[in-house]
C-alpha cells in the first residue's frame, strides 16, 4: 500500500475528508460572490440596470434633465421625437424627457413608502403568526382576513382628502392595507420552516425565540419576501400613477408619470406618440422590478440547494448495439429479462456523469434477483431504466434490455407505456406518496385494470376488490372506499403492490418496498409479495439496501458498487463466501452480526460523488488494494459457476463471464 | 514505533499523548474480518485517551479518564409515570401518546428505547426535551424537574442535555455555514473570544472525523454521513452529560451506519457522556446500549440489560419483534417460495414459512 488514500484506508476509524478534486470544484462554485452569480442571469442584469438608470436620474434630475420641465415652447407641442427633444414635448411645448425624470423622485419615494409601509406590517405580523402559533396566529390571521377585505381606494381617497397634496402617507397606508397578502405568504413558509429539525435543534442548544426567529426564520424567507417585494412595488408604481393620473396627489404642475399618461390621453386623437414614453416608462420600469426579483431569488437558493441538472431536453435515446465483443446470443428458453451493458448517464450542472456503468443482468422466470448497494450505487437508476422512467436530465446511453426476446430500448414510447403494467410492474419505496392523495385507492386500482385490460366500469371495480383481496387485506370492500391518508403504511404497500398487479404483468420490479414500515409489518409485506410471486409464477426484482430482506427473499444477489457490479452469486453463496471486499465488508458491518463491546468492522471512508478512480472504484477504501488494482479498469471474474465477482483477487483464472 | 499525528485517526489525543494506546483502540484494517482474522480487542478502560488534553473543554467537570459503570451512582436522567396526550378535537378521547413511562439512565451509560412507528418513543425524547407538553408524571435531571421547569432554567440546563436528529438533511439549516451551526451552542452558554470558537469548532471537527476547514462550507456539500458527524459535534461542543439521540443512524447507508455507531462508542469512552438512543433497530440498540426499553402504543413492554432482552426476551411483544426482523442469513430466513428453477432446487433451501396474518392497523393510526 502506497498512495495516501490507502494508507488511511487501514485506519479503522473512517476518514470521510473531502478530498476528491470535484467536490472541492463544486464547494469553491458556491463559495461565488453574490454580484457574479448575479452577473450570470442577463434578465436579472436588464432589470438592475434600468432601476438604476432610474433612479440616478430621479436623483440627478435638476442638473441632468435638458430642460426646466415648466419651461414651455408653445411652437412645438405635441412634437414627436426630435433632436432637440429626443422624447418629444406634450401639449405646452415642455420636453417630456425632463418632465419623466423630474417626474420620477416623487414617484419612486411613494413606491419606497409603499414598500415600507408593506414590509413592516407584512414581515412582522407573519413572522409572529407562523412562529408562535395558536392564539396569535388565529388573531394575527383574522386581522389579515380583515385588511384584505377593506376597499382600498375607498380609503386612499379619503386619505388624501385628510392629506391632500401629499403622496407619502397614503402609499404608507396603501402598503400596510396590502400587506396581507404578504401576512399569508410569509406565514406559510414560516410555519414550514418552524417545523424543520435545525429549529428544534436550536430551540435545544438553548437559544432564545428571538435568536432563533433572527437567525434561522428570517434568512429562510428573504428569498420569498424579496420575490414579492418585487411584485408589490409594480402594483404600488401601477397604483400610484393611476392616482396621479386621477390627479390626487401631485401638486399641479409638478410632473409626474400618471399626470404625464394623463396629458397623452387627452391628446390621444393630435398625437399618439406621447402615450409611448409615459407608458413605456411605467411599463418598463414594472417589468424591471419582476425581472431583479426573480434573479435575487434564484441566487438566494442557489448557494444551499443541491445543483439543479440542466433544463436541456436530454438527447433522444438511440438503439445502441451490444458494446461487447460476444455475438448477441439468443437468449435461454427460461430467462424473462436480460440487461445487457446498460449504460446510464445523468447530466447536471458540472456536466454528464455516468451513474451506471455497463451493467448486465439476467432474471429467469419465477426468479427472485435482489440488487443490493447503498445510495449512489445506481440500484433504484437501473430499476427506473428499465421501464425508461429516468428523471429528467438522466438517459440511457447504451445497453439493451430483452423482455422475452424483445429489445425494449428500440421501442416507441407509446409501446413501452403498454409495456409498463401490462408485462413489468413497478412498486416505489415510499407508499405514502406512491397513491394520487384525492382519489381513493380503489378509484385508483380500477383505473389501472381499466387501462390494461380494458373492461368495464363494473368489472374493473370488482376486480379491483379482487386484487386487494389477493394482497391480504381483510376488508377489501371498505379499502376500496378509502382515501390514502386514511390507510396505514403497510396497507397502502398492499394497495400500491395490487396497483402494480392490476395489468397482471410477469416481472414485478419492487424498489426498497419495506423501507419506510415497521419491522413487522416488512415481514408481511415480504411474506406477500413472496405468495404473490408463488402464484403468478412472477419475476420480482427487488432492489434493497437491507441484508436481511435480501436474504429473505432473493435467489440470486447482484451487489453494485459505484455503478458497477460489484459482485453477482447466488444468494446461499454470497453469504457464505462472498468474493468481493467491499461484499465482505458490507455483511460484515452488519449489526445483527456485531458483537457487543467489540468495535464493529467499518468500511472507512464514503462513495466519492463524481470523479471516480480509473482502476478499481472500492480501491480508496479497500484493505486488499493494491497497485494493480489502480492500474485499469477491472473485468468481471467468475469466483464459481454462476459467482462473479470484479475484483482482481478473484482466484479463477477464467476470463470475462460469458 | 510512533506514527505522526497526520496518521493518528480522529478521535485520539493532541500531541503529547502515547500513539500506542489510542492506536489500540482503533486497530489497523479492523474493518474487515477477512483482511485481519483476528477479533478486534475489546478497548481496555486505561487505554481511552484522556479528554482533558484534546482540548475538549472540561469544564463541565464530567470528563473522567475511565468509565467505569456503577450500579450505584445517581441516575442521571429518572423518567416517573410519564404520560403525554394529544388532543383529537372535540369528540374524541385524547390521545395517548406516552402512558406511564418509567425508565432512568445513569451517568456515562446508554439506554436504548426501541418500538415500531406510534410506539411514542420520539415522543418520549421530545418529552425530554421539553419540545412537546407533559401530561402527568415526571422526568428529573441534574436535580430538576424537566417536565414542569421554568424556560429560563430549562436554557441553562440545555448545556447538559443536547440532541441528535434522525434526518441529517433537515438538522442542519441549510443557509448557514457549518461552523456557525457549531458556534451557536458556544455562544448561548459559554462567552469565548472568536479565536477560542475557532480553535474549539477546529479540535470538535477533528473529534467525530471531519477536515478543519470543514467549518467555512455549507451542509449542502457534505454527504448524510458527514452531516451526521456535523450534528453530533454541534450536541457535544458544550460537553453535555445527556445526548438524546433519536433514530440517529436509521437513515444512514448501512456501511456509514457502523462508523457512526463506533463513533458515537468512541465518544462515549472518551467524554463519557450517556445516550438515550431512540430507535427501531433491535441490532443497533443491542450493540450500543447497555439497557433497553421496548414501547409500544405508549406502554413500557419490557426493559432490562441489553443482551437479555434482545437474546432472550421474556415479553412476547418483544419476542414478536425479534421474530419479524429478517436475518442475513437465508438458510434461516426464507420466505420466498421454491420453484422450478433449478438453481433453488439445487440449493437445497427449506420451504417457506407460512404468511402471517396481518396486524389490524386502525385507519390513520399514529404516525
Amino acid at each position: 500500500m502506497t498512495s495516501p488514500q490507502l494508507r488511511s484506508a487501514e485506519l479503522g476509524v473512517a476518514d470521510e475528508s473531502v478530498t476528491s478534486p470535484d467536490q472541492a470544484g463544486s464547494a469553491a462554485s458556491r463559495r461565488e460572490p453574490v454580484w457574479r452569480r448575479f452577473l450570470r442571469r442577463p434578465l436579472g442584469v436588464a432589470g438592475a440596470a434600468w432601476l438604476a438608470l432610474v433612479v440616478i436620474g430621479a436623483a440627478l434630475a435638476p442638473v441632468i434633465a435638458p430642460y426646466d420641465p415648466q419651461a414651455q415652447d408653445l411652437t412645438s407641442p405635441l412634437s414627436g421625437p426630435t433632436m432637440s427633444h429626443p422624447l418629444g414635448t406634450d401639449q405646452l411645448g415642455r420636453d417630456v424627457l425632463s418632465q419623466l425624470l423630474s417626474g420620477a423622485r416623487p414617484t419612486l419615494v411613494g413606491v419606497a413608502a409603499a414598500l415600507a409601509g408593506w414590509l413592516a406590517v407584512g414581515v412582522t405580523l407573519g413572522v409572529a403568526s407562523g412562529y408562535a402559533g395558536g392564539l396569535t396566529d388565529t388573531v394575527l390571521s383574522r386581522v389579515a382576513d380583515l385588511l384584505l377585505s377593506l376597499p382600498v381606494l375607498v380609503i386612499l381617497l379619503v386619505i388624501f382628502s385628510v392629506f391632500p397634496n401629499s403622496l407619502i402617507a397614503p402609499m404608507a397606508i396603501l402598503g400596510v392595507i396590502a400587506s396581507a397578502g404578504l401576512i399569508r405568504v410569509v406565514r406559510s413558509v414560516v410555519l414550514t420552516v418552524r417545523r424543520e429539525l435545525y429549529i428544534r435543534a436550536a430551540r435545544v442548544a438553548g437559544l432564545s425565540h428571538a435568536r432563533i426567529v433572527l437567525r434561522h426564520v428570517l434568512p429562510r424567507i428573504t428569498s420569498t419576501v424579496i420575490v414579492q417585494a418585487a411584485l408589490f412595488a409594480g402594483v404600488a408604481l401601477i397604483t400610484e400613477s393611476g392616482l396621479a393620473f386621477l390627479g390626487f396627489g401631485v401638486v399641479l404642475p409638478d410632473p409626474s408619470w400618471g399626470g404625464l399618461i394623463a396629458e397623452a390621453s387627452q391628446a390621444l386623437s393630435r398625437s399618439a406618440w406621447l402615450l409611448l414614453p409615459s407608458g413605456g416608462m411605467l411599463g418598463l420600469t414594472v417589468v424591471a422590478f419582476v425581472l431583479l426579483g426573480n434573479a435575487i431569488r434564484d441566487i438566494s437558493t442557489e448557494s444551499w440547494s443541491a445543483p439543479q441538472l440542466a433544463s436541456r431536453r436530454a438527447a433522444p435515446v438511440t438503439a445502441a448495439g451490444a458494446t461487447g465483443t460476444e455475438p448477441a446470443a439468443p437468449p435461454a428458453a427460461d430467462v424473462l429479462l436480460a440487461v445487457e451493458h446498460l449504460c446510464v448517464a445523468f447530466r447536471d450542472r458540472q456536466g454528464s456523469r455516468l451513474v451506471v456503468d455497463d451493467l448486465s443482468l439476467v432474471i429467469r422466470r419465477g426468479e427472485t434477483l435482489a440488487v443490493l448497494g447503498e445510495s449512489g450505487c445506481g440500484k433504484t437508476v437501473t430499476a427506473l431504466a428499465l421501464i425508461s422512467l429516468l428523471p429528467p436530465g438522466g438517459r440511457r446511453t447504451a445497453g439493451r434490455v430483452l423482455l422475452d426476446g424483445q429489445d425494449l430500448t428500440l421501442l416507441s414510447p407509446r409501446e413501452m407505456a403498454a409495456v409498463r403494467g401490462r408485462r413489468i410492474g413497478y412498486i416505489a419505496q415510499h407508499p405514502m406518496i406512491s397513491l394520487d392523495p384525492t382519489f381513493t385507492v380503489g378509484a385508483q386500482i380500477a383505473e389501472a385494470v381499466r387501462c390494461h385490460q380494458g373492461s368495464g366500469r363494473a368489472s374493473a371495480r370488482k376486480r379491483a376488490v379482487e386484487l386487494l383481496d389477493s394482497v391480504n387485506i381483510t376488508e377489501p370492500a371498505d379499502t376500496f372506499r378509502r382515501y390514502p391518508h386514511q390507510l396505514s403504511g403497510g396497507m397502502l404497500q398492499r394497495c400500491v403492490t395490487a396497483l402494480a398487479l392490476a395489468g397482471d404483468p410477469e416481472l414485478l420490479i419492487a424498489d426498497e418496498p419495506t423501507t419506510a414500515l415497521d419491522v413487522t409489518t416488512q415481514a408481511e409485506i415480504l411474506a406477500m409479495l413472496a405468495r404473490l410471486q408463488r402464484e403468478r409464477g412472477m419475476s420480482l426484482l427487488l432492489v434493497s439496501h437491507d441484508w436481511g430482506v435480501v436474504a429473505s427473499m432473493a435467489d440470486r444477489v447482484l451487489v453494485m458498487y459505484a455503478g458497477q457490479l460489484a459482485e453477482e452469486a447466488a444468494a446461499a453463496d454470497l453469504f457464505t463466501g462472498a468474493a468481493h471486499p467491499y461484499s465482505r465488508g458490507l455483511l460484515a458491518s452488519n449489526p445483527q452480526l456485531a458483537v457487543p463491546g467489540e468495535r464493529l468492522p467499518a468500511i472507512p471512508g464514503s462513495v466519492p460523488a463524481r470523479s471516480w478512480p480509473a482502476g478499481c472504484r472500492f480501491a480508496p477504501r479497500c484493505p486488499e488494494a493494491e497497485d494493480e488494482c489502480l492500474a485499469g479498469p477491472i473485468a468481471i471474474r467468475a469466483a464459481a459457476p454462476g459467482h462473479f465477482a470484479r475484483c482482481v483477487h478473484v482466484t479463477v483464472p477464467e476470463g470475462v463471464r460469458p | 514505533m510512533t506514527a505522526e499525528r497526520a496518521d493518528l485517526p480522529p478521535g485520539t489525543t493532541g500531541p503529547g499523548a502515547p500513539a500506542v494506546p489510542g492506536a489500540a483502540a482503533f486497530p489497523a484494517a479492523a474493518g474487515l474480518p477477512s483482511a485481519s482474522g483476528v477479533p478486534v480487542p475489546a478497548p481496555s478502560a486505561s487505554g481511552v485517551p484522556a479528554a482533558s488534553a484534546s482540548g475538549v473543554p472540561a469544564a463541565s467537570g464530567v470528563l473522567s479518564a475511565s468509565r467505569i459503570p456503577s450500579a450505584a451512582a445517581e441516575p442521571l436522567l429518572e423518567v416517573s409515570d410519564l404520560t403525554v396526550e394529544f388532543h383529537q378535537g372535540r369528540r374524541r378521547p385524547p390521545l395517548k401518546a406516552l402512558d406511564r413511562v418509567s425508565l432512568c439512565v445513569s451517568p456515562g451509560e446508554t439506554l436504548g428505547l426501541v418500538g415500531e412507528s406510534g410506539s411514542g418513543k420520539t415522543t418520549l425524547a421530545l418529552a425530554v426535551l421539553g419540545l412537546v407538553p407533559v401530561a402527568s408524571g415526571q422526568i428529573r435531571f441534574a436535580g430538576h424537574d424537566l417536565a414542569r421547569i421554568p424556560r429560563r432554567a430549562r436554557r441553562s440546563l440545555s448545556r447538559d442535555l443536547q440532541v441528535v436528529f434522525q434526518d441529517p438533511y433537515s438538522s442542519l439549516n441549510p443557509a448557514r455555514t457549518v461552523g456557525k451551526a457549531l458556534s451557536e451552542p458556544l455562544e448561548v452558554h459559554e462567552r469565548v473570544g472568536r479565536a477560542e470558537q475557532r480553535r474549539r469548532i477546529a479540535t470538535m471537527l477533528e473529534l467525530v472525523g471531519l477536515p478543519p476547514d470543514a467549518a467555512d462550507r455549507y451542509p449542502a456539500e457534505f454527504s448524510g454521513g458527514q452531516r451526521q458527524r456535523i450534528a453530533i459535534a454541534r450536541a457535544l461542543m458544550v460537553s453535555p452529560k445527556l445526548v438524546i439521540c433519536d433514530e440517529a443512524v436509521s437513515a444512514l447507508d448501512l456501511s456509514i451506519q457502523a462508523q457512526i455507531l463506533n463513533l458515537l462508542a468512541d465518544l462515549q469512552r472518551g467524554l463519557s457522556v450517556a445516550y438515550l438512543f431512540v430507535s427501531h433497530d433491535l441490532a443497533v440498540v443491542r450493540y450500543l446500549a447497555s439497557q433497553v426499553v421496548v414501547l409500544r402504543r405508549g406502554q413500557v413492554m419490557e426493559s432490562g440489560p441489553a443482551r437479555t432482552v434482545c437474546e432472550q426476551p421474556s415479553h412476547p411483544y418483544t419476542r414478536a419483534l425479534l421474530a419479524a426482523v429478517p436475518s442475513p442469513d437465508p438458510r434461516t430466513s426464507r420466505a420466498a417460495p421454491m420453484c422450478a428453477s433449478p438453481a433453488r432446487q439445487a440449493a437445497g433451501l427449506p420451504r417457506p414459512r407460512p404468511e402471517p396474518d396481518p396486524t389490524p392497523h386502525p385507519p390513520g393510526g399514529m404516525q
